[in-house]
Parts: C-alpha cells; structure tokens; sequence
C-alpha cells in the first residue's frame, strides 16, 4: 500500500472509535427511554429520530459517505425518494379509505 | 484468462470516478432498501390497521426479550467497527492485523444468531409462531430476512478470511476493494438493524 493511503486510514482512526462510542450510547438512550413510557406517537417520533441519528452515523463514518463520489449521492437520493413512496402508498389508501367512509 | 477479467476493478472507471466493485456494491444495497422497505411499509400499515399493537395486548417489550435485543445490538455495532478495521490493516498493508479484526468480525456474526437462536426457541416453546398472530408474522418475517443477510455476510467475510485471502499476495488493492465492499455490504445489514431494534422490540 502507498503511504499517503496508510496516513490517510491512520488520520481517521479515531473518528471511526467515536461513533463505536456514539452508537452504543445511542443504543442505550433508546432502550432507555422506552422505560419512560412515553405516549406513542411521541416514543414512536423519539426512537425514530435515535435510530435516524444512529443510521446517519454509520452511513457517513463507516460507508465512508461523507467523501464519496456524486454518482453515489445520484443513487442514494434516487434510492431515498422511491423509498418514501413505498412507504407513503400504501398507507395514503388507507387514509383514503377512512375518510371515504365518515362515521367509521 | 487475463482478458477476461472485469475492468476497473482497482483503478476508477473515467465515467464514473468510482471502481466498478464499489458501484456495483452500492447498487446492490439501493436495491436492499427497496426490500426492505418494501416490508418495513407493510408493517406500518398493518400496526395502523391494527386496533392495538401487538394485538394479544400488552406491550412489544414485554413479548420480546429487550436485553437480548440490546446485547444484540451491541454485538452488531462492535462487529461494524472491527470490519472497518478489517479494512483500515489492508489500507495500512497489514494481512494478519486484517485477519484478526475480520476474524472477530466472524465471530460477532455468529454470536448474534446463536442469541437469535435462543430468541426464537423460547418464542417458538411458547406456541408463537409466524401464524400466531399480525405481530409474530412481522417479527420473524423481518428479524429473519436480517438473519439471512447476517449468514451472507458470514459466508463472504468467511470466504475473504480464508481463500480469498490469497489475492493478497498478488494484487493487494483489489483484495482492499473486496473487504471495503464486503464491508459496505456488513455496515447495512447494522443499518438495517438499528431500525428493527426499535420498531419491533421497543415500540
């Protein structure tokens, strides 16, 4: 291997501990506050937003995103916004379906 | 034989700036989030159907083994990290240092699923299974959708450990590329896990 990759690895050795440390603090804050018993819309917002925080981390420090190439970041937004039609449709018919029917 | 392998597996590809292994890798983890997520839908919109959830009553904490749960989050979230340093020996030009962390990388995936074995066999003890009801069709659909990528990559990174291991000696970046591939693969299904975690045991 040439020297500058073996410095550059070197250079990022202790981010990649911080977010070891970061993610299993987070894992602890979540299963934390799962024995508040909080209402559920708000646990649901909480341990959503954790495990955002969570993915967030793993994706830019460990997949190395933070520094990646724009064909990659073309995919990944492609990738996002399927997604969040997948999970959009079919739960927008359900939607339609009970305010299709008033009363129920 | 030469001419037949794949092109810019170590160099860039001039178009897309990118080796073609990491494109492809990539790709193939675009795809994964459509399955998943494809599942992960279907779960929301059974939970918003449901009039309660888990429909027996309670709460999914108190169906499902939380510390079990936890430790097995832990247990992946080390095993990312020693893959990234799997990966960071090869950048640094060290094969036993890799070996090592790719071993314990190994050896994290496996204790996971013997912890997920001791899951299902007291679920299963207790007459739940898949056709139970709603909540035990989602949990193991999904919990053993991630266990099969869990043995994909135990069956890869175990393959990078022992045979694969020999294209060190003759092309040391491409073998780089291969771990730094396997490891994008390694930190999704961790990525993935951290959602069911909560949604499943938690919520």
């Amino acid at each position: 291997m040439d020297a500058a990759g073996h410095e550059d690895v070197s250079r990022h050795m202790g981010k990649y501990y911080v977010v070891f440390v970061a993610l299993l603090c987070l894992t602890a804050v979540t299963v934390g506050v799962s024995y508040l018993h909080l209402t559920r819309p708000l646990a649901i917002t909480v341990a959503l937003i954790i495990a955002a925080v969570k993915a967030g981390m793993v994706a830019a420090v460990f997949m190395h995103l933070i520094s990646e190439k724009k064909v990659i970041y073309a995919v990944l937004i492609l990738t996002a916004l399927f997604f969040a039609l997948l999970l959009a449709l079919p739960n927008l018919t359900t939607f339609e379906h009970h305010s299709g029917m008033p009363g129920t | 034989m030469s001419e037949t392998v794949i092109p810019y597996m170590v160099k860039p590809h001039p178009v897309t700036g990118l080796p073609n292994g990491k494109l492809g890798i990539w790709l193939f983890l675009a795809s994964e989030v459509m399955l998943f997520g494809a599942l992960f839908s279907s779960y929301v919109l059974i939970r918003i159907g449901a009039p309660h959830w888990p429909p027996e009553g309670g709460l999914s904490s108190e169906i499902l083994n939380v510390p079990l749960g936890t430790f097995n989050t832990a247990v992946l979230i080390t095993s990312s990290i020693t893959m990234v340093l799997a990966w960071a020996s090869c950048k640094m030009g060290s094969l036993p240092r890799f070996k090592m962390w790719m071993s314990a990388t190994v050896f994290l995936a496996l204790v996971f699923l013997v912890v997920k074995y001791f899951e299902y066999s007291d679920k299963f003890h207790h007459d739940h299974f898949p056709s139970h009801d709603n909540f035990f069709a989602v949990y193991f659909l999904l919990t053993g959708l991630h266990g099969l990528h869990i043995v994909g990559g135990i069956v890869v990174n175990t393959f990078l450990l022992t045979a694969g291991s020999k294209m060190w000696q003759t092309d040391p970046e491409h073998f780089t590329n291969r771990v730094e591939n396997a490891g994008l693969y390694w930190h999704f299904v961790d990525l993935v896990w951290i959602f069911l975690f909560p949604s499943l045991y938690l919520l």
